[in-house]
């Protein structure tokens, strides 16, 4: 049973809500995530990454997207609603040292996952220089927070509403060709973003961690749905990661396990969706 | 053996029932009452439902096998149990058609006669040694103990005997228990009957372990599950889901920090295996435990009010030879699959699955391959399986587990036309605990290491079930609980 404290939408489609989880809210650490079901009985079990913990108040952040039923009924809760089962704090946290000038990459919502990292790395004493990407200038997320902690903060929208038109793999690139180039990348958002910045450091040989979040049920290991291939091995994200070496990961076999279910999620997104569209118009509850 | 409906088995019973009633049988006479066949619903209309495949015996039924038990001196059946029920004892009580006096005696040895009745591997336990069977040249002919034993659990619940056991005074010492399968609740109960405070840890977001995410409803009803967690929750055992020791909480700061003065762990074998194979990562290819888990416990059977998807397949393969396997099959074929194959590469005389499932398998069109193991997965340009290549197999010379190897043959390939794969060939041991508790010995498996009294190398922490023996059973998961709640009270009352 977990009360939501708070809750704001941050962009369409993106919302933030602070939960009750006192002992997740202890325990966590930068990297790690939860796993949210919002009913015992017939809802979906899905991953999402703790964006910011207190444990002074015992309550964790989580900031997701709506992109399909279960993060649609998230969307939908409000303050003072429960949250059945959360289970966490799950996965390995991220390896903080001190490496030098690190280069931290947030694309889309990947950018709520970051924050916590960034935070990390400055506290270790690295000089961290931020690229944050969004589609255009409304889905940017997080400005001010990164602001704040970032040594340098770049800006790239795929329109160019806001910051550069670009994708992040080109000031990424840009970095990597400088001497001394960065030491360390960490790159979280969709697969297809992480892919590339792979790619693009591949080059360089500078060290790239990337945050999979891949399709998942229990988080502990023990149905293996989340098994991705790394270094030609296959590992779990839930207990293996969900970091791992950008350069070993196979992004695009992760890319297509991530649609074993698209045909399902879409309709059962829509059919949501319109139940609601009707509920409202014919002024009836909302499920 | 061809099906026969439950009314006339049940009638049949009947009339055997009035011939033998209160007779003085020699045992030549008792060998030849007809053995009785579990009831269950027809192949054709169970394939199109969730629901219990076997309906248990009436008591007529059970009066009958009851007879057929020779209630032989030496009794090599009790040294088959691994908990050593005194199965003549509650055999004869059957046979003086006092079922209480029956239920007493199976519970003084198990907590779990319900879920031990319907889902132990009876023919190589306690049916295996049976004198009857021997006689009769014939395992499948032995008394049936396990349904005799399921059918006294249920009588007790219909009749809503189950009572509650009796609670000592409190001793004010904690015990921690980190996982709510068999093992878990059967250190629960005893435990918690010396009057030690109880906690159970469990991950999921409900109880029960592998008997509510893995055994389908189809085998286990989930109710009956249920009752015996209602039943620790009217002890007094406190239960805490969604909380995982090792993430949520280490196993040291639970002992060193939160006051518990004892703990047992049965976290289960709860990280699949693959075979390693070409295609395993594609699209279409899932863990049993998987496959399992989203049809169970997040009930994706129910497609209309389930928000977990479950794949639609047409076409399925699943690998393994095992209880799992055959529950994944018949789960498969129950979502709407058209084909299902079993992939094994042994004969079905090395199946470890129980006999009654391979038998129902079969009875609903499971298709098997025997002598045939899978060498690659074949995927579409969409990355999604289309087929599976597979090798013929031939038996050599027994290996370390005492089965005769399998042995591929050159040149023997065949291919098999699926969308699914779901592999079963086991769990190895969730690394998550040990990872995360210094001082806790392994061994090269990953199981952890317990003296004859189920005590880690940890003191104070215990550990039993499929966490220390690899992939076992539920009754030696409880056997294994038996043995640790006692040394567990022991420790607590020296102290």
């Amino acid at each position: 049973m977990n009360k939501i404290i708070e809750k704001v939408q941050l962009a369409e489609n993106v919302y933030k809500i602070r939960i009750e989880a006192p002992l997740i809210a202890e325990e966590r650490k930068p990297g790690q995530f939860v796993i949210v079901q919002i009913t015992t009985d017939y809802a979906e079990r899905i991953p999402l990454t703790i964006a910011d913990a207190d444990p002074g108040q015992g309550t964790i952040t989580l900031i997701f997207q709506v992109v399909g039923k279960t993060t649609h009924n998230l969307a939908l809760l409000n303050k003072g609603d429960i949250i059945e089962n959360v289970l966490g704090p799950l996965g390995r946290p991220t390896h903080i040292e001190k490496s030098g000038t690190v280069v931290c990459i947030g694309g889309g919502i990947g950018i709520a996952p970051l924050h916590p990292i960034v935070k990390a790395l400055k506290q270790a004493g690295n000089k961290v220089i931020i690229i944050l990407g969004a589609r255009t200038k409304e889905l940017l997320i997080l400005e001010q927070e990164m602001k704040a902690v970032a040594d340098q903060l770049i800006i790239c929208t795929d329109d160019g509403s806001y910051g550069r038109k670009a994708l992040v793999t080109e000031p990424l690139k840009e970095l990597c060709e400088q001497n001394p180039k960065p030491d360390k990348v960490f790159a979280i958002g969709p697969a297809i973003m992480m892919k590339f910045c792979a790619e693009t450091t591949r080059a360089f040989a500078v060290p790239t961690v990337v945050s999979l979040n891949t399709i998942m049920v229990d988080g502990t290991g023990m149905c293996g749905g989340c098994r991705v291939s790394v270094g030609g091995k296959t590992k779990f994200v839930c207990v293996d990661g969900p970091e791992f070496d950008g350069h070993q990961v196979d992004f695009d076999n992760m890319m297509l396990r991530l649609k074993a279910y698209q045909n399902f999620e879409h309709k059962a997104y829509e059919d949501c969706r319109l139940e609601n569209e009707i509920a409202k118009k014919t002024g009836g509850e909302s499920i | 053996m061809s099906y026969l409906p439950p009314e006339e088995l049940r009638a049949q019973a009947k009339q055997l029932y009035i011939q033998l009633k209160g007779k003085q049988l020699t045992n030549k006479e008792r060998m030849h009452i007809p053995l009785q066949d579990m009831p269950s619903q027809a192949p054709d209309t169970r394939i199109k439902n969730m629901e219990e495949v076997t309906c248990g015996y009436s008591k007529e039924q059970a009066y009958v096998e009851a007879m057929r038990c020779l209630q032989c001196k030496k009794a090599p059946c009790v040294a088959g149990c691994p908990v050593r029920i005194d199965i003549p004892g509650f055999i004869k009580a059957i046979t003086e058609e006092n079922f209480q006096k029956a239920i007493d005696i199976i519970k003084k040895d198990s907590l779990l006669p319900a879920i031990c009745g319907r889902v132990c591997p009876q023919e190589v336990q306690c049916q295996a040694p049976c004198t009857l069977g021997k006689a009769l040249k014939d395992v499948e002919k032995a008394v049936s103990i396990g349904r005799l034993e399921r059918f006294v659990a249920d009588w007790e619940r219909e009749q809503g005997k189950v009572s509650v056991p009796a609670v000592a005074k409190s001793t004010g010492k904690r015990v921690a228990i980190v996982g709510s399968g068999p093992a878990g609740i059967t250190v629960a109960a005893d435990v918690r009957r010396h009057g030690h405070e109880v906690v159970i840890f469990e991950a999921f977001h409900k109880t029960g372990g592998v008997m509510v995410y893995g055994i389908p409803e189809f085998r286990l009803p989930k109710a009956i599950v249920q009752a015996e967690v209602d039943l620790l929750k009217k002890m007094g055992v406190t239960i805490k889901t969604n909380f995982l020791v090792g993430r949520t909480r280490n196993l040291i700061k639970l002992l060193k920090q939160d006051g518990f003065d004892a703990i047992f762990i049965g976290t289960g074998a709860g990280l699949p295996k693959f075979m390693h194979i070409e295609g395993e990562n594609l699209v279409g290819v899932f863990s049993a435990n998987e496959y399992l888990t989203r049809a169970n416990l997040m009930k994706a059977y129910d497609r209309e009010r389930s928000h977990t998807p479950i794949f639609h397949s047409r076409k399925v393969a699943v690998f393994g030879g095992g209880n799992v396997a055959m529950d994944a099959a018949r789960m498969a074929q129950r979502l709407g699959a058209e084909v299902v194959n079993v992939i094994y590469r042994r004969t079905e005389k090395e199946m470890p699955a129980r006999a009654e499932e391979v038998a129902h398998a079969k009875e609903e069109g499971i298709v098997f391959h025997l002598l045939k193991n899978a060498q690659r997965i074949l995927g579409d340009e969409q990355g999604r399986v289309k087929g599976i290549e597979c090798l013929s197999y031939e038996l050599g010379e027994p290996d370390d587990s005492g089965r005769r190897r399998p042995v591929p043959i050159k040149g023997s390939e065949s291919y098999v036309d699926v969308d699914t794969v779901i592999v079963s060939i086991g769990n190895d041991s969730n690394p998550l605990i040990k990872q995360t508790t210094e001082g806790l010995e392994i061994n090269k498996w990953g199981n952890i290491l317990v003296d004859e009294n189920c005590k880690t190398s940890l003191d104070g922490v215990y550990a039993g079930g499929d966490i220390v023996l690899g992939a076992a059973t539920v009754i030696l998961a409880m056997g294994q609980g038996r043995t640790a709640a006692g040394a567990i009270s022991a420790r607590l009352e020296a102290r």
